[in-house]
């Protein structure tokens, strides 16, 4: 007897749990394969899933087993021409002589185990114990949206907002309160009847029992006059209006885009702005990003002509502050927005304009927004703008960060820097 | 010839054909007295074989780092088309349960059905190991509690705790069998008996001039009796008993590993003759189903090409060799003893007089049920066997600079080929030979392991980490000596390692 079961709509993914305890497992390794995708890839699948690949040896599990050496009978088929007492070479690193195409198939050496983890997991793995700075503070402070949420039950309100069953429940338990004196004293009238009935029938104890009768009816007649339900009673569903967080945000790149600023560092702040992005994403809901690029004057541009177009000509910074402040002011009002500035540069700026930047930060950008992250790409020294933005820092320390890039390989690094949980 | 009724002719399946064929295979087995547990054929899909696959083949099991590993690694060979799955896993248990993939064709379920519902069935409730080890009713429910009892071990100490505790289980999960029934313990009256028997015997046997020989003095150093009296094979029980500081759960958890190890270790051991038995019915049956006309010509056509693909043999030379297929093996030998006893030539009348000749089926359930690989290539590789496949020996000393062929498919060769190749399935040589020898019950509580040195194998070199786990799980100290077949012991590996020499020294 045979019972054939489909079985096809069963929960599939049974292995999950054990997949990521796997991960869990080899979290340091997938973490090192991870660091070094976002370094090599290109701008356009960075946040792709991916390979990872672990040394087979960190992960395999030990049994006892025999090694290389000793005596070995191995019984092989497809024998063609040797006969007893033939000698044969030993096949070149087949483990002490496992015999042909059998060497490598169990070895120990650097094979690496491969395997693919999905998107969503490499972004975890790549912006773990990162946490977007700020974020309470203002979620608390500025919520400007509502949502309407139950709360309790309250004794006054509309007629619509009316809880019948809570009502009814007041009412009864006014009820019984108020009518305990009358129930008790029927009890005892009952009780009495029930003594005076034992006794033997006569004309006083039937009259008795009449009077009493007389009086529970007055008493039960007292309880009925109770209103069944009164205004006291009723109660109403509370609904209260709880702030919510916004959950848009907007990110503004700035970048310089003077002479100096050659391709390669351009790439380099592109995959900064790229990772910023990608972090965002996983915060918020709706995120816009506003490209602002400046040489001696800042202009607001589209993606494309961001990170391609050139120009030439001197650097004023704070043009593309100013913008930015503007920007903000016009169309990303703190109280709907989370905003957040990245700035990438190579460090140059016209000497006087430096002072100006930081006056402009400090009185226009950094009470808007939550974070200002500015990385220099340079391998050279530090310019004066450097020096101005390490004055603001000491007074900003919470929505102000900076850091220098020296070379792709940073990138990823440092945006762990800027972005670090802290304690 | 009958006029062909076949019971499907296009390759779709649905459940209503499932059936059909499952009943015309289920009459055709009991034909041919295939004794089976009974069946529940569960369709699923690749998704959930993938699952199958890294649980061990089971339908549940409690999690663990390396099923997920398991699984990792086969979803990324399989979806890169490395590997194609199993057509089906069975698991050995009652009812037995067979999982038919979706994807195959009508063929294909068929081929499953006889292959996994009636051959593998009926060996896993005939075998000899399978009877004494495994508790086929039980295994499921065994599961069940084993994973609610290390989920909740998880809720209670951490998954971290557990998972370590497997970690130690598992590297020594081969070690954790019985190979042998224990006799039963007897009872103190009996015991009483044998003191008394023991007695009358040296009494009567007593010969006072043996007295008076002067006894040497030296010989007479008798050395402290070792804890275990007897060396102990099953690592994990002996760890589970007698470790001095697992908590009851850590026991509970080596005993877990233990029983479920002890349920793979006849699969071990029996897979040329299971999947032999196997392949061996689902080619009988599926003919006889063609011979009856309940088959299509294209569907024998579309089984005989998957028949032919999984018991072929390549040669060593070959770059799709990787060992001996154990269904090339294990279906030519069945097929051999039906030969030998249907149609015997003169040899296999010298070789195996008391089957040539003799009722196939007879003797097939004989070698089924009594059997397991080792000795059952001891006993029924045939000369005609040997010849077929060319085998052949080489010895690989590794003290010579060559190796020797040492046998081959000729007169002189057939034993000695026999005997290496059903040497090579015994688990015994395979596996080192590792048992515990001694705990220094009133030192250190260090624990001697000796390993029996076969053929001069040394251990691999990563048997150090194996003693880690062996150390989380007895607390103390750890010593492993290889002996030789002497008693010299060659080699020591200790854990913690210990310096070379003593400090006191």
């Amino acid at each position: 007897m045979s019972y054939i079961i489909d079985r096809r709509l069963n929960a599939k993914k049974k292995s999950t749990v054990n997949r990521q305890r796997f991960l869990r497992r080899y979290k340091k390794h997938i973490k090192r394969a991870v660091e070094d995708a976002v370094n090599t890839r290109s701008i356009r699948d960075i946040d792709q899933g991916g390979e990872v690949s672990i040394p087979s040896k960190d992960i395999s599990e030990p049994l006892f087993h025999h090694g290389s050496g000793g005596i070995r009978q191995r019984v092989l088929p497809g024998n063609q021409e040797f006969v007893v007492g033939d000698e044969i070479k030993r096949p070149e690193g087949g483990g002490g002589g496992t015999g042909q195409g059998q060497a490598s198939n169990q070895g120990e050496g650097e094979d690496e185990f491969t395997f693919q983890i999905n998107q969503e997991e490499f972004l975890d793995f790549m912006f773990e114990d990162l946490e977007l700075p700020n974020m309470i503070k203002k979620q608390l402070r500025d919520a400007t949206s509502f949502e309407v949420r139950r709360a309790g039950f309250t004794s006054v309100g509309s007629p619509d907002k009316l809880n019948v069953i809570r009502s009814l429940r007041a009412a009864n338990a006014r009820r019984i309160a108020l009518s305990g004196k009358e129930r008790r004293k029927i009890r005892e009238l009952k009780k009495e009847i029930k003594l005076l009935e034992g006794q033997l029938p006569s004309q006083a104890v039937a009259l008795k029992i009449v009077a009493i009768n007389e009086e529970i009816k007055a008493l039960n007649l007292h309880i009925k006059r109770l209103p069944f339900i009164d205004e006291f009673d009723l109660k109403y569903n509370n609904l209260i209006r709880t702030p919510v967080p916004s959950s848009k945000a907007v990110m503004f790149c700035v970048m310089d885009v003077s002479g100096s600023m050659t391709q390669s560092i351009k790439d380099i702040a592109k995959r900064f702005f790229i990772l910023l992005y990608l972090f965002l994403t996983r915060s918020y809901k709706k995120i816009e990003v506003v490209f602002v690029r400046h040489h001696t004057h800042a202009k607001e541009v589209d993606e494309e002509e961001f990170f391609y177009s050139r120009e030439t000509g001197g650097t004023i910074v704070s043009s593309a502050l100013n913008l930015s402040a503007e920007i903000i002011n016009e169309r990303y009002p703190p109280g709907d927005w989370n905003v957040y500035v990245a700035q990438a540069s190579d460090g140059d700026n016209w000497d006087g304009d430096s002072h100006h930047c930081r006056e402009v930060l400090e009185q226009r950008i950094l009470p808007l927004v939550q974070y200002f992250a500015y990385v220099e790409i340079t391998t050279g020294p530090h310019q004066n703008l450097w020096l101005e933005y390490e004055q603001i820092k000491e007074k900003f320390n919470d929505t102000f960060a900076m850091q220098t890039i020296l070379e792709p390989s940073d990138i990823y690094p440092v945006f762990r820097k800027l972005f670090e949980k802290k304690e | 010839m009958k006029q062909r009724k076949p019971i499907s002719t296009g390759s779709e399946w649905t459940f209503e054909l499932i059936q059909q064929y499952d009943q015309e295979i289920a009459r055709l087995a009991e034909h041919y007295g295939l004794d089976t547990y009974p069946n529940q054929i569960e369709v699923i899909t690749s998704e959930q074989m993938m699952d199958a696959y890294s649980s061990v083949g089971m339908p549940l099991n409690y999690n663990h780092w390396s099923f997920g590993k398991q699984f990792v690694s086969t979803e990324q060979q399989y979806k890169r088309g490395q590997m194609g799955l199993a057509y089906e896993i069975v698991i050995n248990s009652d009812p037995c349960i067979a999982y038919l993939m979706e994807e195959n064709t009508m063929t294909m379920q068929a081929l499953v059905i006889a292959h996994a519902c009636y051959g593998h069935n009926s060996f896993f409730k005939g075998n000899y190991l399978f009877k004494t080890w495994t508790d086929a009713s039980a295994i499921i429910d065994y599961l069940l509690f084993a994973k609610n009892y290390i989920a909740k071990c998880e809720e209670r100490h951490g998954v971290d705790a557990v998972e370590q505790m497997l970690d130690s289980c598992h590297a020594l999960m081969n070690y954790g069998v019985n190979r042998y029934l224990r006799p039963q313990p007897i009872t103190p009256e009996e015991e009483k008996n044998r003191l008394l028997d023991r007695e009358e015997y040296i009494q009567r046997h007593l010969n006072q001039i043996w007295n008076t020989i002067p006894k040497k003095d030296d010989v007479v150093k008798e050395s402290a009796p070792r804890f275990p009296k007897d060396p102990e094979e099953n690592l994990l029980y002996f760890i589970e008993k007698n470790a001095p500081l697992l908590e009851p759960w850590q026991r509970e958890i080596v005993r877990i590993v233990r029983k479920i190890a002890q349920y793979y270790y006849p699969q071990r051991q029996t897979q040329v003759m299971n999947e032999g038995w196997a392949c061996f019915w689902h080619y009988t049956l599926l003919n006889h189903l063609h011979d009856e006309g309940l088959v299509t010509d294209g569907f024998i056509m579309e089984f005989l090409h998957s028949h032919t693909s999984v018991i072929y043999q390549p040669p060593f030379d070959s770059p799709y060799f990787n060992g001996i297929n154990p269904y090339a093996l294990g279906y030519g030998m069945m097929q051999d003893i039906r030969r030998i006893c249907e149609h015997p030539t003169d040899e296999d009348r010298e070789w195996f007089p008391d089957i040539a000749g003799s009722d196939w089926q007879q003797t097939l359930q004989h070698a089924m049920r009594n059997y397991k690989d080792e000795s059952f290539i001891l006993q029924y590789l045939s000369p005609h066997m040997i010849r077929e496949l060319k085998l052949f020996t080489i010895t690989d000393n590794a003290a010579l600079s060559t190796m020797q062929i040492s046998a081959i498919h000729n007169d002189v060769g057939y034993q000695k080929v026999r005997e290496d190749l059903a040497a090579s399935y015994n688990i015994g040589n395979r596996e080192p030979n590792i048992q515990i020898y001694n705990v220094d019950i009133r030192g250190d509580r260090s624990l001697t392991l000796r390993h029996y040195m076969h053929n001069e194998q040394p251990l691999a070199p990563d048997t150090d980490e194996v003693l880690k786990h062996l150390h989380r799980l007895w607390g103390f100290d750890i010593h492993l000596e290889s002996v030789s077949p002497d008693g010299d012991i060659l080699n020591q590996l200790h854990c913690p390692a210990q310096m070379a020499t003593d400090a006191v020294a």
